[in-house]
C-alpha cells in the first residue's frame, strides 16, 4: 500500500514545467498529501492563477501517484495559502544557480514600486545590489526584469507573493 | 440564479473581457517592455476569470469553460467600461489606472466576505493585482496632465463609477478625485448593457470552439 512519504517523494521528483531546475515541492506548491486506502489526495495551489502550466502539473501530479499503485485525487486549491516564502530554502539555491533571483520576503504590506525601484535586490550572478528594475513584467507573470550595473548583465527577479 | 452565482459571473466577465482586450496590445505595444506587461497583465485576469468561473460552474451545474464560451452576448454580466476596443494608448492606460483602482476597493470588500471560498479567491487575485496597480500608477504619473490622456480619465471616469455596486461609489470618488456622475449619465452605462463591440469581440473570441462544437480542448 502507498504511504505519504512515497507520495512526497515522487512529487519532490517532478520537476516545474516552467523552470524545471526546481521541482514541484521545492516550490512549495504541494500543500498536502492524504492516503486513505488506495486514495491518495494531493492539494495543491497555483502560483499563479492564470499559470498555464497548471493542468500539465495536476496531470504529471496524477501520474505519479498511478506509478505508486495510488487513484489519485488531485486538487486545486484556489486561495491564499501559497506565497513565495513556501519555497524552500533548497529551492531557492536552485533558482539562484541557474541566473534567477529568489524573491523577496513577503511583509505585512504588499510590495510597492518603491520598492522595486529600489537597490535591495541582488543580482544571481554577481552578488552586486547595484541592480535596476527594467520590467515590472518578464517572461512570465511571476518574475520581472532587472539589469545588474555591476555586471551588465540582465537577470529576472522573482515577484514577492 | 443565485445572488452568489451573478456576483461570480460579474467578476469573471469583466475579468475574461478585460484580459482579451488587454492582450489585443500583445505585439502591437509601444514598446517591447509594454508588449510583455500587457500580455502578463491579461494572462493574470484570465486566469482570474477561470478561478471564479469554475466556483460559478459548481454552483451552477455546468462548466467554466461552457461560462466563458458559450452564452449569448446579452447573458453576460461585464460593465461597458471593459468591453470598449482598440483604444489608443492614453486611452488604454486610463482605463487600465481606472479599472485596477476600482478593482482594489471591489476585491478589498471581497476579502472581508463571510464566503470563506470567495474571499480566499479574491486574497490570492489581490497578491497579482498588486503588480498591475503598480503599472497602472507608474503609468498615471507618467502621463498626468498630458491632455489626451486627461481627457481619456474624463471621458472614462463614468464608466469606472458604473463598473463598482453603488456602496463602493462614493469611495473611488474620494480616491480618484472626481465628483459622482449624474444618476442618469451611469444607468446608460449599467452593468449587462453591451455595445456592439462586444459582440465582435465574442465573435472573434469564441470562433474555435465553435467550430467543432463539443470537442475537448
Amino acid at each position: 500500500m502507498v504511504t505519504a512519504a512515497q507520495v512526497w517523494e515522487a512529487l519532490a521528483e517532478i520537476p516545474d514545467p516552467e523552470i524545471p531546475v526546481v521541482s514541484l515541492v521545492d516550490l512549495g506548491v504541494v500543500r498536502d498529501v492524504a492516503v486513505d486506502g488506495e486514495r491518495v489526495r494531493v492539494e495543491f495551489t497555483p502560483t499563479f492563477l492564470g499559470c498555464p502550466a497548471l493542468e500539465v502539473m495536476r496531470d504529471a501530479m496524477a501520474r505519479a501517484v498511478r506509478t505508486l499503485g495510488g487513484e489519485p485525487d488531485v486538487r486545486v486549491i484556489s486561495d491564499d495559502s501559497w506565497s513565495t516564502d513556501k519555497i524552500t530554502p533548497a529551492g531557492r539555491e536552485k533558482l539562484r544557480a541557474a541566473g534567477f533571483a529568489p524573491p523577496a520576503p513577503r511583509e505585512a504590506t504588499a510590495p510597492t514600486l518603491v520598492q522595486l525601484q529600489s537597490g535591495v535586490f541582488r543580482c544571481p550572478y554577481c552578488g552586486s545590489k547595484d541592480t535596476k528594475l527594467e520590467n515590472i513584467f518578464g517572461p512570465t507573470p511571476c518574475r520581472s526584469v532587472r539589469y545588474c550595473n555591476g555586471c551588465r548583465q540582465p537577470f529576472e527577479q522573482f515577484k514577492t507573493i | 440564479m443565485s445572488e452568489r452565482a451573478q456576483q461570480l459571473l460579474e467578476l469573471a466577465d469583466d475579468e475574461l473581457i478585460l484580459g482579451w482586450r488587454d492582450s489585443e496590445w500583445t505585439g502591437i505595444a509601444p514598446s517591447l517592455e509594454e508588449d510583455v506587461a500587457f500580455s502578463s497583465i491579461a494572462q493574470n485576469e484570465i486566469g482570474h476569470a477561470r478561478a471564479l468561473y469554475e466556483l460559478a460552474a459548481r454552483d451552477l451545474g455546468t462548466t467554466a469553460d461552457a461560462l466563458a464560451f458559450d452564452r449569448s452576448p446579452e447573458e453576460y454580466r461585464c460593465a461597458p467600461l471593459v468591453e470598449l476596443r482598440r483604444l489608443d494608448w492614453a486611452r488604454t492606460i486610463a482605463r487600465h489606472w481606472l479599472y485596477e483602482t476600482a478593482d482594489e476597493l471591489r476585491l478589498a470588500e471581497l476579502k472581508s466576505s463571510d464566503d470563506a471560498e470567495l474571499a480566499g479567491l479574491a486574497a490570492k487575485m489581490d497578491r497579482e493585482e498588486v503588480y498591475h496597480r503598480m503599472h497602472a500608477q507608474m503609468w498615471a504619473d507618467r502621463l498626468r496632465g498630458d491632455e489626451r490622456f486627461e481627457s481619456a480619465v474624463e471621458e472614462l471616469w463614468p464608466y469606472a463609477v458604473a463598473l463598482l455596486p453603488e456602496p463602493l461609489r462614493r469611495a473611488l470618488s474620494e480616491q480618484v478625485g472626481r465628483p459622482l456622475p449624474s444618476n442618469s449619465l451611469l444607468l446608460e452605462l449599467e452593468r449587462g448593457r453591451h455595445s456592439d463591440e462586444l459582440d465582435e469581440l465574442l465573435e472573434e473570441m469564441t470562433v474555435v470552439r465553435r467550430s467543432i462544437p463539443g470537442a475537448t480542448w
